[in-house]
């Protein structure tokens, strides 16, 4: 092994096989901020949905908000390490399992909240389409039934996306441990060896992998954008809210992954292969994000604005100069006056600039999601449909909650599994080895043949 | 199972052993390559690349696909039930749960392909030695028919450096 590999798999392979006090510190700080959102997640199911400020007309609200922001971050991970693979992008080595690990946990935390907003969570199952005792099956016409099927996909195709590619490095961790861990490791490394054909099989099915997911992601934002699309709500009936909602998921997918990389860069010592130049190639991609976004809330805007249909303008005016324009305006300032300077001038797009940027895309997009939400369904078609909405502190906590549960499992994650792929890694540090010349092989064998025969 | 294998420290060594080894009469197939990672670049690391994964998924996105048609326009029909005034079987909407699940499919027919035609997971014990995470190359054969020293001769190694297993 040259001294370059045997340093990546050190480098790579010690957050796993040393624990400092740090990091149990940061586990049972989050632990203990999860554990709350459980606890209160139990108060509201005991008590009822009556703790919440889900009233009569606003029935989503936070939740729906979370569920969507979620499946929006979710976007991060799969959409751009697919289309690096695809384009053979070398930067992507050390990004690609940073970012899919972002779209597994955010999906499994969106994927809770359609349960958490349920009355009665412990008939979830009713959410699965199969037929009940008369055989009844759920509706294949309502939205709802399409985000289970278009979840499910992502979902399922996600996690294979994160796991086949780690195979090697399990491998890889098994041959490194001894005793239970060695077991474990074993049994999730599925007896890979590297034959030749393994590594051939392997990176075809990553080709097709890369191929299929990325339709499905865009068609899994697309569909929540239906939940709202499809329903009679003042600027929810919009065709362009398939585009925009996944503009928006890619965009606030990307912000997450910068800060995931920067918190794994700082704490996890990876200076030496989170470069710089990473998070310049994705502040590049978080501003054409950014502009895009732009360019969608000004076309939904003005569309609205210029139709001048009363109902629609009570929610434009509520949300661009009433009660709801602090929240509005915060928004515009988090995902597009800050960041645009810091990530359009190349002086600014440093690491620091790229996480202060990210950070408030974050809050501009759980805004966004917000404002889509709570603000049309407060000012329906009818003024006598209209309402107010006031969070309260069970909302709130289980909110706050899904963002220690988020980092949390990202934190065991990188301490379980090489954040960084070791063997893609390696691919990429070598110098590119030509493929030998007929000419050179002949030359080698007669060379062979020779040798033996004297 | 009895092999008998050698280590390498640089892919050009695996080559040239793997080149003794044909010319000394092993059949392509009989020699085993691991590595800890893929050597595109070398000959070695190119055989076997032919696959019939790609149509094997096309097939099962296919199978999805019909599973969908099947599934959505019996369950509309099983109760007749009209909403929002549209058709019993309505199409559009149909079609999103056929795409999911072509894709589905699709993607799980994949990842089938390469479990069986990868071989993993493997419980019976095969040809393998951890010095390849180490960043070694094994060249080596499965139940080899030739002896030892003429193994050792087409491995180029010195007498001992060529490991065998019972």
């Amino acid at each position: 092994m040259s001294e370059a590999d045997r340093r990546i798999t050190d480098d790579l392979l010690r957050p796993l096989l040393s624990t400092s006090a740090r990091f149990w510190v940061l586990v049972v700080f989050l632990g203990a901020i999860v554990a709350t959102g459980l606890g209160t997640w139990v108060y509201q199911i005991y008590h009822g949905f009556g703790m919440t400020g889900i009233r009569w007309p606003i029935f989503w609200a936070f939740y729906v908000t979370n569920f969507v922001f979620w499946i929006g971050i979710s976007h991060a991970g799969t959409l751009i390490s697919a289309i690096l693979r695809l384009v053979n992008a070398r930067w992507r080595r050390p990004v690609t399992r940073c970012a899919e690990a972002i779209t597994v946990f955010a999906l499994m935390i969106g994927a809770m909240f359609p349960i958490i907003h349920l009355g009665r969570p412990w008939l979830f199952f009713w959410l699965v389409p199969y037929p009940n005792q008369r055989g009844i099956w759920p509706n294949f016409r309502s939205p709802l039934v399409w985000d289970f099927f278009a979840i499910t996909a992502y979902l399922t195709g996600s996690v294979l996306f994160l796991f086949l590619p780690m195979i090697p490095d399990l491998a890889l961790v098994r041959d490194r441990t001894t005793g239970w861990r060695h077991r474990c490791y074993g049994v999730f490394a599925l007896g890979w060896r590297g034959t030749t054909t393994q590594w051939n099989r392997l990176e075809a099915a990553m080709e097709i992998m890369a191929i299929a997911i990325l339709p499905v992601a865009v068609s899994v934002h697309t569909i929540v954008s239906f939940d709202f699309s499809m329903a009679p709500v003042p600027m929810w009936h919009s065709t362009i809210f398939g585009p925009y909602f996944v503009a928006g998921a890619i965009f606030s997918g990307i912000a997450a992954l910068i800060i995931a990389m920067a918190f794994l860069r700082t704490f996890l010592h990876l200076e030496e292969y989170l470069h710089p130049v990473h998070f310049q190639n994705l502040g590049k991609l978080l501003l054409m994000m950014s502009l895009l976004w732009a360019y969608f809330v000004f076309a939904e805007r003005l569309t609205v604005w210029y139709g001048n249909e009363p109902s629609e303008m009570a929610v434009f005016r509520v949300t661009q100069r009433g009660a709801f324009a602090p929240l509005y305006w915060t928004m515009v300032v988090c995902n597009f006056v800050i960041p645009f300077p810091i990530l359009a001038l190349k002086k600014t797009r440093t690491i620091a600039g790229c996480v202060v940027a990210s950070a408030c895309v974050l809050v501009g997009m759980w805004l966004e999601r917000f404002l889509i939400i709570v603000p049309s369904l407060g000012h329906k078609y009818l003024p006598y449909s209209w309402g107010v909405y006031r969070p309260r502190p069970v909302e709130i906590i289980i909110t706050i909650s899904t963002f220690a549960a988020m980092s949390l499992l990202y934190v065991l994650f990188a301490k379980l599994v090489p954040i960084i792929s070791v063997w893609e890694l390696k691919v990429g540090s070598h110098p590119a080895h030509r493929p030998q010349t007929v000419e050179e092989r002949d030359s080698e064998q007669a060379l062979f043949v020779a040798r033996t025969e004297s | 199972m009895s092999a008998a294998y050698a280590l390498f420290s640089d892919p050009e060594s695996a080559q040239a052993a793997v080149d003794r080894l044909r010319a000394a009469g092993v059949a392509d197939r009989e020699i085993t390559v691991i590595s800890s990672e893929p050597f595109e670049a070398h000959e070695f690391g190119s055989r076997d690349k032919a696959t019939w994964m790609f149509r094997i998924a096309g097939a099962g996105g296919a199978v999805g696909l019909a599973f969908a048609y099947w599934l959505t326009r019996m369950t509309e029909q099983a109760w007749p039930l009209p909403t929002g005034g549209m058709p019993i079987v309505a199409t559009w909407p149909n079609l999103i749960i056929m795409f999911e699940l072509t894709m589905l499919f699709a993607v799980l027919s994949t990842v089938g392909t390469l479990l069986v035609t990868a071989r993993i997971p493997r419980r019976r014990p095969a040809l393998y030695d951890p010095a390849v995470s180490d960043g070694r190359i094994l060249v080596g054969l499965e139940n080899p028919t030739m002896p030892l020293d003429a193994l050792e001769r087409a491995f180029a190694a010195r007498p001992g450096q060529v490991k065998t297993l019972p």
